[in-house]
């Protein structure tokens, strides 16, 4: 038993699944109630895109600001796909699930294709890429919706309202999470040619620019139902404790067994030294936008869950302010710790949303932009490093290999007679 | 041949070459850095590349491995061009290089630097190391032994889980050298790998460099600055001055040439 116990793997286990049953049971029982339900689900989500953030900032020294606007992607997509299957139209579902999908295969086929040419210029790998997602979502418009959407409806209500509702509910997420992150290789692809600190605010752009479409979904895009700046409403509220839960699950763990991976020594070097990194024969270019898209993916899963939770959204939520979020998140845990990242993303909704607005007078909603900024700045005087620097839990700590036990091969003399070589 | 001295031994002659550069000239704007810069390497030979401060050596180094790209000339990495491609498709052609001023991923540990530089070999994809897969578990054990067996050789074994920021400078320059042999090269570039020891340190460095190129059958080029390791280890020598090659011949002709000795120690010196 204590030998399982020390199993790193096993105690992780252990720990979630008690995590697991216990906010369950007490869900259940009604001790959590809708509320602090709404705080768990809502820190969850946060920490996600935190997470990604991380990755992209922490680990792998991008300065992003586009986080909120895959968040808001996510968000929006899944929730249309959800809100029109509620009403009986698989159009939004068939769109964005199988015109991911070709813009996908498309887009894999563009590069193969430009993989056979030498010294390809940035513009012209954009311009294939984004025609190509382009063509995909058109198509998955004009032929695929038109031919298969109807059957895909019946297909799917023939099963009970339950299993269909939840088999919808997992394609939402997905198809959110794909576009998210379709949407962030082609805007990674020219803009991660930047320098940091231009990078910071072309992502910061970005977010501004998703901030301003979705002000206008029923104005200037084709999307009614999204009610633009007055908020869609009548999103189905899906998001239950396990899906929170196992989503949370898969981003903690794709995070960790990337970084534990090649790639993520690869990505972990463009931190240390993109130069250096680049002249080892790593292709900065390529882990960059590895690290920005996978980022992406964890935001655009966190809107998913976040939008069903809260069954409405509004562009505000997405706006610059709430954008700090994760950042400070982020710098607040830790740079490049996934640990401090989940403590504190829960820990800050948890205090701020949850416990501080049920207890502190009226006035504190205007205070919080004062206070959030003293206290972030004290802490980049106290402990500049953030709450954890680098330290992870032991589940999450890259391993150390054990040393070569077999005997050393002949090692050059180490110091050789003082004058024995002479000019 | 162009770009040599006359006077080598026919048995080196013979060789085929592996770096071949012609007429290499690059512009900082209007700064001119390199001028009709023009060298020929055959496979095993050390060569060196010595000048002054600012005489262009490090931006000749820049220009091999792609961090600039050429304004003018050209260069020939057995027999294909390098000029304008991405510096991690050329290290991957087998070229490595070390650098003037130590560039290590300092806060990662030391076996990490080596190991990063095997990623282009690791032949695991992104879906294994998500889902652990055999592949993953099987690529990385073998990844990690072979990195290994380079700290071995260079000494370093036993520092391996060490932050590689923390080691001494002279185990930070032999683990720089570590991580460049890591990708395999054939050529070796390296970058004043003498910068700030004293003789002793020198003295073994001196003889790492032998070490390194037998075991690794490896062509060295390299920059320095310290007339002590240049002079006792180099077959042949390039002497830039202002962008411009002055001199090339055997280390004891070089020593002696009044152009060479003037760009050292200025005009004065030879009146």
């Amino acid at each position: 038993m204590r030998q399982l116990l020390r199993n790193t793997n096993f105690t992780f286990i252990l720990g979630a699944g008690l995590v697991f049953i216990v906010v369950q049971a007490l869900i259940s029982v009604g001790i959590l109630n809708a509320y602090w339900q709404g705080v768990i689900f809502w820190g969850a989500a946060i920490t996600m895109v935190s997470l990604g953030l991380n990755l992209i900032y922490g680990f792998n020294g991008q300065f992003s600001l586009g986080q909120y606007g895959f968040y808001a992607i996510g968000a929006y997509a899944s929730a249309d796909i959800t809100y029109r299957w509620a009403r009986n139209d698989p159009s939004a579902l068939v769109v964005v699930i199988f015109g991911s999908l070709l813009a996908l295969l498309l887009m894999v086929g563009g590069s193969v294709f430009l993989r056979r040419f030498y010294g390809v210029a940035t513009l012209t790998k954009f311009l294939f890429n984004f025609i190509a997602a382009v063509l995909g979502f058109f198509l998955a418009v004009r032929f695929v919706n038109p031919a298969i959407g109807q059957s895909v409806f019946r297909a799917l209500n023939g099963l009970p309202t339950g299993i269909s509702q939840q088999i919808v509910f997992f394609l939402a997420l997905v198809g959110g999470t794909t576009l998210a992150g379709i949407v962030s290789y082609l805007f990674g692809i020219p803009v991660l040619e930047l320098g940091s600190d231009y990078f910071g605010i072309a992502t910061l752009g970005f977010t501004i620019i998703v901030k301003v479409l979705l002000d206008n979904t029923d104005t200037i895009l084709p999307f009614p139902e999204m009610k633009g700046a007055r908020g869609m409403v009548g999103i189905p509220k899906w998001t239950t404790w396990p899906w929170v839960f196992f989503s949370f699950m898969a981003v903690a763990l794709v995070l960790r067994n990337l970084l534990h991976s090649s790639a993520g020594r690869a990505i972990l070097s463009v931190r240390e030294d993109e130069r250096a990194a680049e002249l080892v024969g790593i292709d900065t270019a390529s882990q960059k936008i590895l690290a920005f898209v996978i980022g992406s993916l964890f935001a655009g899963l966190a809107g998913g869950i976040r939008a069903h939770d809260l069954a409405f959204l509004h562009p505000t939520t997405f706006g610059f302010l709430p954008s700090f979020n994760p950042l400070i998140i982020v710098v607040f845990g830790g740079l490049g710790s996934m640990t401090g990242t989940i403590i504190t993303g829960f820990f800050w909704i948890f205090l701020l949303e949850g416990l501080l607005r049920l207890y502190l007078p009226e006035g504190f909603e205007t205070w919080r932009f004062v206070v959030y900024p003293l206290v972030l700045l004290l802490m980049m005087l106290l402990r500049p490093r953030g709450l954890m620097g680098r330290y992870e839990i032991a589940f999450l700590r890259r391993p150390l290999p054990p040393p070569r036990v077999k005997e050393a091969p002949p090692v050059p003399k180490a110091i050789p007679e003082a004058g024995e070589v002479t000019v | 041949m162009k770009g040599r001295p006359e006077n080598l031994s026919p048995e080196v002659e013979a060789r085929p070459v592996i770096l071949e550069i012609e007429g290499l000239t690059h512009y900082f704007d209007s700064l001119r850095a390199v001028h009709d810069f023009s060298v020929t390497i055959k496979e095993g030979e050390l060569v060196g590349l010595i000048g002054p401060n600012g005489a262009g050596k490090t931006t000749v180094f820049n220009l091999i491995t792609g961090v600039y790209r050429p304004t003018a000339g050209s260069i020939r990495y057995e027999g294909a061009q390098l000029g304008g491609l991405p510096s991690h498709e050329i290290i991957q052609m087998g070229i490595a290089r070390t650098f003037q001023n130590i560039r290590l991923f300092a806060n990662l540990t030391v076996l990490d630097n080596v190991l990063i530089a095997y990623h282009p070999h690791a032949g695991y994809g992104l879906a294994d190391s998500i889902f652990r897969s055999r592949r993953y578990r099987e690529r990385e054990k073998a990844m990690i032994e072979r990195s290994q067996e380079f700290l071995e050789i260079f000494g370093l074994a036993d520092r391996q889980n060490d932050i590689a920021g923390s080691l001494p400078y002279g185990l930070q320059r032999r683990l720089e050298i570590a991580r460049a042999l890591a990708t395999h090269p054939r050529l070796l570039l390296l970058d004043e790998p003498a910068a700030g020891m004293n003789p002793q340190e020198i003295d073994q460095l001196m003889e790492l460099i032998h070490f390194i190129r037998d075991r690794f059958q490896l062509t060295i080029f390299l920059v320095e600055h310290r007339m002590r390791l240049v002079m006792n280890i180099c077959e042949w020598i390039t002497v830039m001055d202002f962008g411009e090659i002055i001199a090339r011949g055997k280390p004891e002709e070089v020593r002696g040439n009044p152009q060479v000795i003037e760009a050292y120690l200025g005009r004065q010196a030879i009146h």
